[in-house]
């Protein structure tokens, strides 16, 4: 269906093709001798970014000033307390995963609590909320480092014909996001909401209800993306979520979601996080500093998202 | 907005009562911060601190948001440690370069009609990277001037506390009395209607960047001239805290509504905070989850006394 429209005009073309570049530049720089295992890895890490990339979209959709910041915390708390949970056994790797997601669903709505009833701007309410999330997780960890269940860690490290399972359970969640943002009212519903606010309350759109489970589907895919980067990297670390702030919402930007809210696609997503993971593992190839490392991806992302904009005169 | 406080005066007043609420919360947890020594102590820090909380301030004035503040701030401090005691000239041009890039940017995000959160996102990693690159190690040295001027031992009032007054009042005049501040508001107000009045909206945002990363500049000698040396990660923690002292202190992310008097004590407000905690003597676990309590309840307050209003 994708196919009858050109494709140059999809705004998620630009983070694919900037991830195509990144990944040739890769590869020949090597020789093309690394092509397989650079694709393993970059598959692992952007279905990590693609996780809370995708919940941090559909609050992005909602509009101008909705943004997730708590997602690097829920991630904390969630892969800390299911491992915790999990005790290395490998009976209760479903519960553990239960046990996730009841805390995405509290810290979502806790969020949408604070927001809602508090009148908090969504930046600072998340905020605030990241840092009470923070401490508990920093409480219930006690600097120990428990290991996930045997089956859960062969799981989340494992393959299915050359493709990793991380990746897999990426996809598959993308494939539910893009149901409910593409072919579902709810995605309707979001897309006016953050097209307009107040014409979508006039519409009879239940505005409270969407923006309500939007924030808790956040949390939720935040948690899932913590139980699975903690069973992944052998145990919970306090700071494994710190990357996940920028990312999350840097992917929905490269992606070619708008900004101020309203549109948003999910194959941009994927584009985005590969690029992201191929631009770190390109310049560590090239053997740059960290320095210059630092600089070359701020650079490169701030040249992606000019090549992608339209100049001013566009605007409608 | 007839009977009692105007609309004006009450986003200004419920700052001030959480900071002077939580100052007697300090004081009444522990009665030696009441004087010169503890007040010094208590607020030292503030004045990094407000200074970025300004430049974050101008920026959310024109309907921007600036993400990279902390690692500019830090990239700031960064030079002032290394260049500014051995090669002031070098040091001066450094930061006069950071500042030209700031406008840069304002006029990047402008013709291009960019998010200032990605583009901010993307400068964010190039300042850290800037900063890696002259500072590889913790290090560095504070210039002997600036040392002096920020643990200087003025009479009866402590140092943060007038430096506090001097920044509020400069920025007030010049966002909240000049022509270039209401222009400035202007823009983040109605955009449209600055440029019909023939007002060239490039250059306003292009200034107001410059104006913010000037403060961001300032934030960092400032930094560096408290704490003696500087590293990378010096202030990544003031992305964060400017844009709550924004917002603690009445400022709105849309509409150009902001605040310079109230930024500056919502920057102090947070900055007490940290030190209300510490006297209660929480366990360090939970240090930042109080952190985010504080705020909650501080804009719980606000909310309840802005509905008396309505």
């Amino acid at each position: 269906m994708n196919a009858l429209k050109p494709v140059l005009s999809k705004p998620w073309i630009w983070s694919w093709l900037a991830a195509a570049l990144t990944f040739a530049a890769t590869a020949l720089f090597t020789g093309g001798s690394s092509a397989f295992g650079l694709s393993q890895a970059t598959l692992t890490f952007a279905a990590f970014s693609v996780m809370v990339g995708l919940g941090q979209m559909l609050v992005i959709t909602l509009g101008p000033g909705n943004v997730d910041l708590s997602v690097p915390a829920t991630i904390t708390l969630s892969g800390t307390l299911a491992l915790k949970f999990m005790e290395t056994e490998s009976s209760l790797i479903l519960p553990g995963l239960l046990v996730a997601i009841v805390i995405g669903l509290a810290v979502g709505m806790a969020n949408y609590a604070l927001i809602k009833l508090l009148r908090i701007p969504p930046i600072i309410a998340t905020l605030s909320m990241s840092f009470l999330v923070q401490s508990l997780a920093i409480w219930s960890n006690r600097g120990l480092r428990i290991k996930p269940p045997e089956a859960l860690a062969t799981f989340t490290t494992g393959t299915v014909f050359g493709v990793p399972n991380i990746a897999l359970a990426g996809l598959l969640l993308s494939f539910v996001i893009w149901w409910l943002l593409e072919r579902s009212i709810y995605g309707r519903w979001i897309s006016a909401i953050g097209q307009s606010p107040f014409a979508a309350r006039m519409a009879g759109i239940p505005v409270d209800g969407t923006r309500f489970v939007t924030y808790v589907l956040c949390a939720v895919l935040a948690a899932i993306c913590g139980y699975l980067l903690a069973s992944f990297s052998g145990g919970a670390a306090l700071n494994m979520g710190t990357e996940y702030l920028l990312m999350s919402i840097a992917v929905v930007v490269i992606g070619g979601c708008a900004v101020a809210g309203g549109n948003s696609n999910v194959p941009g997503i994927w584009g985005a996080s590969l690029f992201m993971f191929l631009v770190v593992s390109m310049l560590n190839t090239y053997g740059f500093g960290a320095g210059i490392r630092l600089m070359l991806t701020g650079l490169i992302i701030i040249a992606v998202i000019v090549a992608a904009s339209r100049p001013l005169n566009g605007r409608k | 907005m007839k009977k009692g406080l105007s609309a004006k005066t009450m986003r200004l007043m419920i700052p001030v009562v959480s900071l002077v609420v939580l100052l007697v919360a300090v004081f009444w947890l522990q009665p030696r911060a009441m004087s010169y020594m503890g007040m010094n102590l208590l607020f030292n820090l503030a004045v990094p601190i407000a200074l970025a909380t300004i430049a974050q301030m101008v920026i959310i004035a024109v309907n921007d948001l600036d993400l990279s503040i902390g690692t500019f701030v830090s990239f700031a401090a960064c030079v002032t440690a290394v260049y500014l005691p051995t090669d002031p000239l070098t040091g001066i041009l450094i930061l006069a370069l950071a500042i030209g890039a700031y406008a840069l940017m304002g006029v990047i995000i402008h013709l291009r009609d960019l998010p200032s959160i990605v583009v901010t996102l993307g400068m964010s990693f190039v300042w850290g990277g800037l900063a890696v690159l002259i500072l590889p190690a913790p290090g560095g040295t504070a210039p002997v001037w600036l040392r002096a001027l920020m643990t200087a031992a003025t009479p009866v009032i402590p140092f943060a506390i007038i430096a506090s007054i001097v920044i509020a009042l400069v920025a007030h005049l010049i966002v909240m009395r000049s022509t270039f501040g209401v222009a400035i508001r202007g823009v983040g107000g109605n955009a449209r209607s600055v440029a019909r009045a023939g007002w060239s909206v490039l250059k306003i945002k292009a200034m107001a960047y410059a104006l913010s990363g000037l403060f961001s500049v300032l934030a960092g000698m400032a930094l560096v001239g408290l704490t003696t040396s500087a590293d990378a990660n010096i202030a990544l923690r003031y992305t964060l805290l400017s844009i709550a002292g924004v917002i603690l202190g009445g400022g709105e992310f849309v509409g150009g509504r902001v605040s310079p008097l109230g930024a500056v004590v919502g920057a102090l407000t947070l900055t007490l905070a940290g030190s209300f905690l510490s006297f209660l003597r929480i366990s360090p676990d939970w240090q930042i989850g109080a952190q985010g309590a504080v705020l909650i309840i501080v804009l719980g307050l606000r909310l309840l006394l802005s509905r008396r209003e309505a």
